[in-house]
């Protein structure tokens, strides 16, 4: 069964892992990217894959689902990357299959096997937010993204592991489980949306849906060394994502190729009516940026302008990190990239505005968990005993404490000193990037300061933490979209860790990412990022 | 009692504040205002209360007048209006009033997790309207806020609320108090008009030892229109109400109905003796049903806030909610305020602002109808005295009504007496109202016309207007149907009188022995023969001659 999981890209081809006990394994990226498509198997798209096995007759769509669901029950136990998983997915496998043999059309994502993170509804399934408070509930409708990949022939295979309501950057703040990096056990996969890139890295998944709020979907595609993609504000429908910071939540794709989350991207974007805040833009097909390395041009990404953001690469960032970026703009380079560095004077200044805002927000938005209506409930004698029971039982201390500091921030004498101040930076750090954008087709920096750290090693440290989303937060408070894609190792685990590269894009220009994005990646010597750990499937 | 037949038909509505949802409804269904002068307002009103009220239990009239000279009251009034939209503001959920608890809910006006709003245009169109009605100036670009607490009937923790960009500002609002409370004309500042959700309603057990939620009503499209303080009494206030229900119905925004909640006010007081430049400490009422509780209740309220100023406990005043108790015509404590409540508002994400063209107010300032106040200056400039401007103005089908049957050429001031008598005497009897009658105002002005031109008599007419009302049908058909032509021929009724005279020796023997109110007697006698349908004038005119003439 597992034979019909893609084969793992040969792990001993990258020549990185000889360097490893050096203090930075950094060095990815080819000074020269002519190509030697003999030595290197570039990374493929899951999803093209699979709709050519499929329609070719090669595979169906139950073995590719009974491969995942046996790939599943052979790694949760160690990864934990699932809060649940489908009972429905073989079912739904068969009638794809059965469509295919009748000769009927299917859709662009019959078959492939998607994780969905546990706070975007899915019908009939639990859809918790990883949150004590929403235990067993289970939404009666899908979120507008999960209706569109059901549309399409995707299965929803599980809802993957998260912090609660997305806020931490770990995955420890679950309510349930801590979710392990497959890279190695004993760190984490990042987070939010850990268990959701987790289970891409582990191959539990094609690819997946998570949530990107202050950079939820890119710090753990890099701690996880896959590919994830933040739209811009507005490019996808919130409509059943539940709400953590409204004017900050996107949707994201995770998949092991920029092909792959772009295509998810793809099928999940457009103006949807129950979500205001969706835009009317057009959505390009963006199938027609993945071209095979083959048509590449001897410099592919010739005359693209790069704007390496200074202030990313300054104190506080790892230096492994900050050579594999080097290392990645040089790639960029070679390719035909016009790099330059450029300022954002603002950028110092996201951390605090985002954390203010999201704050904010939240504690507005999770007001609506109080127990009465569905949702764990306390029972009391009193309303107000069973507000704090439900809720103080109901919710993690992460998030209580973001309660605290939102409320606190809207409080009547305090909403001009922290709100008000946080949206006049948050205009600030728009204009900024803007500027930046006008003469740069993207700009790139690391996706997080450091690698996948240890389970345990900041969760009593909240700034800490908090810090390590320095790199992601003002793209969010920009509304731009973003790709993480992985470019490098550096030391630690069994056999390095990945760092992922961030590339920032204008607004509703997710094209020029996943174009560069996929050259970049398609182009990168030993382009294949496994996890080591995993059982092996070869 | 014609001006306020309309008005006053409100019956007190099951209150929508918990702690009265079980208490009894009163059947009455006709609540009339009171007649009495403004200046006398505050001492009437009080009379009322004594002997129902502890704090001016202790004060004779006079006294409590001496009392209440020295201060002026301050009132300002919030005015919820539920808007007569199909949709709730926010969701696609049916806007039904009376359903089935929890049917006409989804999982956007529940507050679901994922649940988003969409603002209905039709919400905005409203508040256009209303603004331009209320003479407001708009803004252009307003946005929503969330105004944030915990209460079961808020399914999202927050209400989605308009908070310093209201849609419309700074208007005002022309009355003419009715004659009975002393008459005149008073214009009141309106602050602000804003857009915002409705929430659900609380439904308690009889043992009190649990609550249900309906959320029917819970994101149901309101305008809340808040006035400056510029009202001094409960007569003031009372008519200030009364206008914004002509208006709200006049715009068809809402049905205006107080007892369905559609339309609700709280009223903040506070007194201050006159000459005081600041203001006293203000308190809010509420669980004020209909027009003339909000009278009582005011009037209540600067009473006993007045007696605590003068026994020297004006600290007792303090910010606080008091309910008013229709049963007990007092107000009573509902909760006390510590300090100031803290909303948290901040603008809501999840909607865009809302952007309005000038093209786009224009062409509602441009569809708008005439309103109340229009309209009753046209009527007065048309010669109607102001208890007849106020009663045709008073309820928009009224006036529509009336507009039409001058429109058809009757004569304005019998269309106003017929619509003001015999019609509202009808609509009172068979409480119905003037939509449902059966005559058309076309008819209503060939029956004017047909009395005009003397083709039947006024006392004909009458009859068969109660015969249209109810059944319908043409005044012309009716005539020819019932041979009612009046008969103008002298000829004709000099037989007739001729004949009842020989036909009524003795009685013509006691008119002229000087029993003269025996004419009654023939008249009565003449119009019998001639089935009524003898010309009245010219009846008595003959009547007399022959009566007197010596023979």
């Amino acid at each position: 069964m597992l034979s019909t999981l893609q084969p793992p890209r040969s792990l001993t081809l990258l020549p990185f892992r000889r360097l490893h006990g050096s203090k930075t394994i950094a060095s990815l990226a080819s000074s020269s990217p002519t190509l030697d498509a003999s030595s290197v198997s570039p990374p493929q798209s899951q999803i093209l894959t699979t709709r050519r096995s499929l329609l070719s007759g090669e595979t169906t769509a139950s073995e590719i689902a009974k491969s995942y669901l046996s790939r599943i029950r052979l790694t949760e136990p160690q990864l934990k990357c699932f809060l649940h998983v489908s009972e429905n997915v073989l079912k739904e496998a068969q009638e794809i299959d059965q469509r295919i043999s009748r000769g009927e059309e299917v859709g662009p994502l019959a078959g492939v096997v998607i994780g969905v993170k546990d706070n975007i509804c899915t019908e009939g399934m639990p859809s918790t937010a990883a949150s004590r408070i929403l235990e067993h509930y289970r939404p009666p409708f899908d979120a507008t993204a999960v209706k569109k990949i059901k549309e399409m022939g995707g299965i929803v295979v599980g809802k993957t592991n998260m912090d609660e309501f997305g806020m931490g950057s770990t995955t420890e703040a679950s309510a349930f489980q801590v979710t392990a990096n497959p890279w190695d056990l004993t760190r984490v996969p990042g987070g939010s949306s850990g268990g959701t890139a987790a289970a891409v890295a582990a191959k539990q998944c094609m690819v997946s849906l998570g949530s990107d709020t202050g950079g939820s979907v890119r710090q753990p595609a890099s701690f996880c060394g896959v590919v994830g993609l933040k739209p811009t504000y507005g490019r996808v429908s919130r409509f059943g994502l539940m709400a953590y910071a409204s004017s900050l939540d996107v949707i994201g794709c995770f998949g092991s190729t920029v092909a792959d989350a772009g295509m998810l991207l793809h099928a999940v974007s457009g103006y949807d009516r129950f979500d205001s805040t969706s835009s009317k833009q057009d959505v390009p097909d963006f199938e027609s940026q993945f071209l095979s390395m083959d048509s590449f041009e001897s410099k592919p990404l010739k005359g693209v302008r790069v704007g390496l953001i200074r202030e990313t690469l300054e104190e506080g960032v790892d230096s492994g990190v900050r050579s594999a970026t080097q290392e990645a703009a040089s790639h960029l380079e070679a390719l035909g990239c016009l790099v330059t560095e450029v300022s954002l004077p603002s950028f110092s200044l996201g951390l605090p505005a985002y954390y203010v805002i999201a704050s904010s927000e939240s504690s507005s938005n999770l007001s609506r968990y109080d127990g009465v209506r569905y949702g764990n409930q306390v029972m009391a004698d009193e309303l107000n005993k069973l507000y704090d029971c439900s809720r103080g039982q109901g919710f993690g201390g992460e998030v209580k404490m973001r309660i605290l500091m939102g409320t606190y921030a809207l409080s009547a004498g305090y909403y001009d000193a922290y709100y008000k101040r946080a949206q006049q930076v948050r205009t600030l750090i728009r204009k900024d990037f803007k500027a930046a954008l006008d003469h740069n087709d993207i700009l790139i920096s690391p996706a997080a300061p450091s690698a996948a750290y240890k389970i345990g090693e900041k969760k009593d440290d909240p700034l800490a933490m908090y810090a390590g989303d320095i790199m992601t937060v003002n793209v969010n408070l920009a509304g731009l979209p973003a790709i993480v894609l992985p470019c490098g190792l550096v030391e630690g685990g069994p056999s390095g860790l990945p760092v992922g590269l961030q590339m920032i894009g204008a607004a509703f220009d997710e094209e020029t990412l996943l174009k560069v994005g996929h050259i970049f990646e398609q182009t990168l010597n030993g382009s294949g990022f496994v996890p080591p750990t995993l059982p092996n499937v070869a | 009692m014609s001006t306020t037949l309309f008005r006053t038909i409100q019956p007190n509505h099951f209150t929508l504040l918990t702690n009265a949802l079980l208490r009894t409804r009163r059947t009455s269904r006709h609540i009339s205002v009171r007649c009495q002068t403004s200046t006398t307002t505050q001492q009437s009103s009080s009379q009322q209360q004594q002997p129902r009220t502890s704090a001016p239990k202790n004060h004779g009239s006079n006294k409590l007048d001496e009392i209440l000279k020295d201060y002026e009251a301050v009132i300002g009034i919030e005015t919820h209006v539920q808007l007569s939209t199909s949709t709730k503001a926010f969701c696609s959920c049916p806007n039904s009033y009376g359903s089935h608890p929890n049917t006409s809910i989804c999982p956007v006006c529940m507050g679901l997790p994922g649940a988003l709003p969409v603002l209905s245009s039709k919400v905005v169109d409203f508040g256009v309207r209303l603004g331009l009605a209320l003479n407001c100036s708009l803004s252009l670009k307003s946005k929503f806020d969330r105004k944030q607490y915990f209460y079961p009937d808020l399914p999202k923790g927050y209400q989605i609320s308009q908070f310093d960009v209201p849609i419309a500002s700074g208007g005002y609002v022309d009355v003419d108090i009715p004659l009975e409370f002393g008459g005149g004309h008073r214009r009141f500042g309106i602050t602000r008009v804003h857009m915002e959700e409705d929430a659900g309603k609380l439904l308690h057990s009889d043992a009190g030892d649990y609550s249900q939620v309906d959320l029917n009503r819970a994101g149901v499209p309101l305008l809340e229109i808040v006035s400056e303080p510029d009202i001094r009494s409960g007569v003031e206030a009372a008519e200030y109400g009364s206008e914004m229900q002509r208006i709200v119905r006049y715009l068809g925004v809402s049905n205006g109905n107080m007892q369905e909640g559609s339309l609700r006010c709280d009223v903040n007081i506070s007194i201050r003796p006159i000459g005081q430049a600041e203001f006293g400490t203000k308190v809010e009422i509420k669980n004020l049903n209909a027009f003339s509780a909000m009278s009582r209740a005011i009037d209540y309220e600067i009473t006993r806030q007045a007696l605590l100023y003068n026994q020297g406990q004006a600290d007792q005043i303090v910010t606080e909610t008091r309910l008013w108790d229709e049963g007990a015509q007092k107000t009573v404590t509902m909760r006390k305020k510590e300090g100031l409540a803290d909303y948290r508002y901040f603008p809501e994400p999840d909607l865009p602002e809302v952007i309005l063209t000038q093209e786009y107010v224009d062409s509602i300032r441009a569809s708008l109808p005439e309103l109340p106040e229009a309209k009753r200056r046209r009527y007065e400039a048309m010669g109607l005295g102001i208890q007849d401007v106020l009663f045709l103005a008073n309820d928009v089908s009224v006036a529509e009504y009336f507009d039409e049957v001058i429109g058809k050429g009757a004569d304005v001031k019998s269309a106003a007496n017929w619509l003001m008598s015999d019609i509202a005497a009808y609509l009172k009897n068979e409480e119905l109202s003037i939509s449902d009658v059966k005559l058309t105002p076309q008819e209503l002005a060939e029956l004017i016309a047909a009395i005009k031109d003397e083709t039947i008599s006024g006392k004909i007419g009458k009859q068969i207007l109660f015969e249209l009302l109810a059944k319908g049908g043409t005044v012309q058909g009716m005539i020819k149907e019932k041979d009612l032509v009046q008969i103008t021929d002298p000829v004709e009724i000099e037989k007739m009188i001729m004949k009842v005279i020989s036909e009524s020796p003795k009685q013509l023997e006691q008119y002229r022995s000087g029993k003269t109110k025996l004419q009654g007697f023939f008249t009565g006698q003449v119009m019998k023969m001639s089935k009524g349908k003898a010309n009245p004038a010219l009846l008595n005119k003959i009547l007399l001659e022959k009566l007197n003439a010596k023979d």
